[in-house]
C-alpha cells in the first residue's frame, strides 16, 4: 500500500490524491476476473432458485405421497414421464444451485488460493457425480418402472 | 500499484499524510441483530441441505437398484438418526425456501428498509415453523 501512496502524487484542486489509470473502463471490465463470469454465476443462482420454488413444493408433496411406500410404487410413480421429467428438472436445478452456493461459501472462507481452487474443483466434481447418479437412477426407473 | 481497487483505499490523516484508509469495523464489533443472524442461517441451512441432496441421490439410486438397496434406505429413514436428519432437512428446507424468496424480493429492490426487513424476517420464521409442523403432521399421519 505504501507503494500506492507514493505513486499517488497528483492532486486535484482540493488537494486530494489522484490516481491515474491508463486503461479504459471497458478494458477493465474485459480484463479483470469477475467481469467475465461474475454476473452469469449470480444470475444462474437466481434462475435455479426461482425454478426450485415450484419444484421444491412439488417434491415435498411427492415425498409425503411416497413415504413408507414399497419400491414398486416408487418405480411406478417415476415411470410416468411427467413425474420423471419433473424429477430430472429438480435434480438439475438442485445440484446446479448446490454447486453455486457451495462455491461462494468456499470463496468466502478459504483464503489460500491453492486450497481454494482445489476444494472448489473437488466439490464440483462430487456434485456433478451426485447429479449424474441421480439422473441415471431417474432414467432407469422411467424406462423400466 | 498492483490492483486498481487499491486506489479507493487512499486517504489522508488530519495532518495531511497519505495513508491506507481503515476498513469498516470487524464483524465482532457490531451488536448482533436479526438480519445478521438470519443471513448466516440462510447460508448454514444452504450448506446443510447438501446433506439432504445425498439422501435424495441415495433414495433414487436405491429405488433404481432393487428391493434390498431400497429396504436399506427405508430402514435408515425410519431409524432415530434418519428421522433426526429428515427433521433437520425439513426445517432447513423451509427456512432456505422462505429466506430465499425474501432474497429474491430484495433483488428486485423492494422491502429493503428496516421495518420491511424486520416484517419479512418474522414472516420467514413463521413460515418455517408452520410449514415444518404441517409437513411432519401430514408425514406422521400417512406413515
Amino acid at each position: 500500500m505504501s507503494e500506492t501512496a507514493k505513486s499517488a502524487t497528483l492532486r486535484d484542486n482540493r488537494g486530494t490524491a489522484q490516481v491515474h489509470v491508463m486503461r479504459s473502463q471497458l478494458g477493465r471490465v474485459r480484463g479483470l476476473g469477475a467481469g467475465h463470469t461474475g454476473t452469469h454465476h449470480w444470475w444462474m443462482q437466481r434462475l435455479t432458485s426461482i425454478a426450485l420454488v415450484p419444484l421444491t413444493l412439488w417434491f415435498v408433496f411427492v415425498v409425503l405421497h411416497l413415504i413408507g411406500a414399497p419400491r414398486q410404487q416408487v418405480a411406478h410413480f417415476v415411470a410416468n414421464p411427467i413425474n420423471a421429467g419433473l424429477l430430472a428438472a429438480l435434480v438439475i436445478a438442485t445440484f446446479h444451485h448446490t454447486q453455486a452456493g457451495l462455491q461462494v461459501i468456499i470463496e468466502d472462507y478459504v483464503h489460500a488460493e491453492g486450497v481454494r481452487v482445489a476444494s472448489i474443483i473437488v466439490m464440483k466434481g462430487l456434485v456433478v457425480l451426485l447429479a449424474l447418479i441421480s439422473l441415471i437412477a431417474v432414467a432407469k426407473l422411467a424406462f423400466s418402472g | 500499484m498492483t490492483d486498481i481497487r487499491d486506489s479507493l483505499m487512499v486517504g489522508r490523516t488530519s495532518d495531511g499524510r497519505l495513508v491506507r484508509r481503515p476498513l469498516s469495523p470487524h464483524l465482532q464489533v457490531y451488536r448482533l441483530n436479526s438480519g445478521m443472524v438470519m443471513s448466516i442461517t440462510h447460508r448454514i441451512t444452504g450448506a446443510a441441505l447438501t446433506v439432504g441432496t445425498l439422501l435424495l441421490t441415495w433414495w433414487l439410486a436405491a429405488a433404481a437398484s432393487g428391493d434390498a438397496a431400497y429396504g436399506a434406505v427405508s430402514g435408515f429413514m425410519r431409524s432415530w438418526f434418519g428421522v433426526l436428519i429428515l427433521l433437520g432437512w425439513t426445517a432447513a428446507l423451509w427456512y432456505h425456501f422462505f429466506a430465499g424468496i425474501r432474497h429474491l424480493i430484495w433483488d428486485t429492490g423492494r422491502a429493503l428498509d428496516k421495518p420491511d426487513a424486520y416484517r419479512t424476517g418474522v414472516a420467514v420464521l413463521a413460515g418455517t415453523a408452520i410449514l415444518t409442523a404441517i409437513t411432519w403432521i401430514v408425514g406422521l399421519v400417512l406413515l
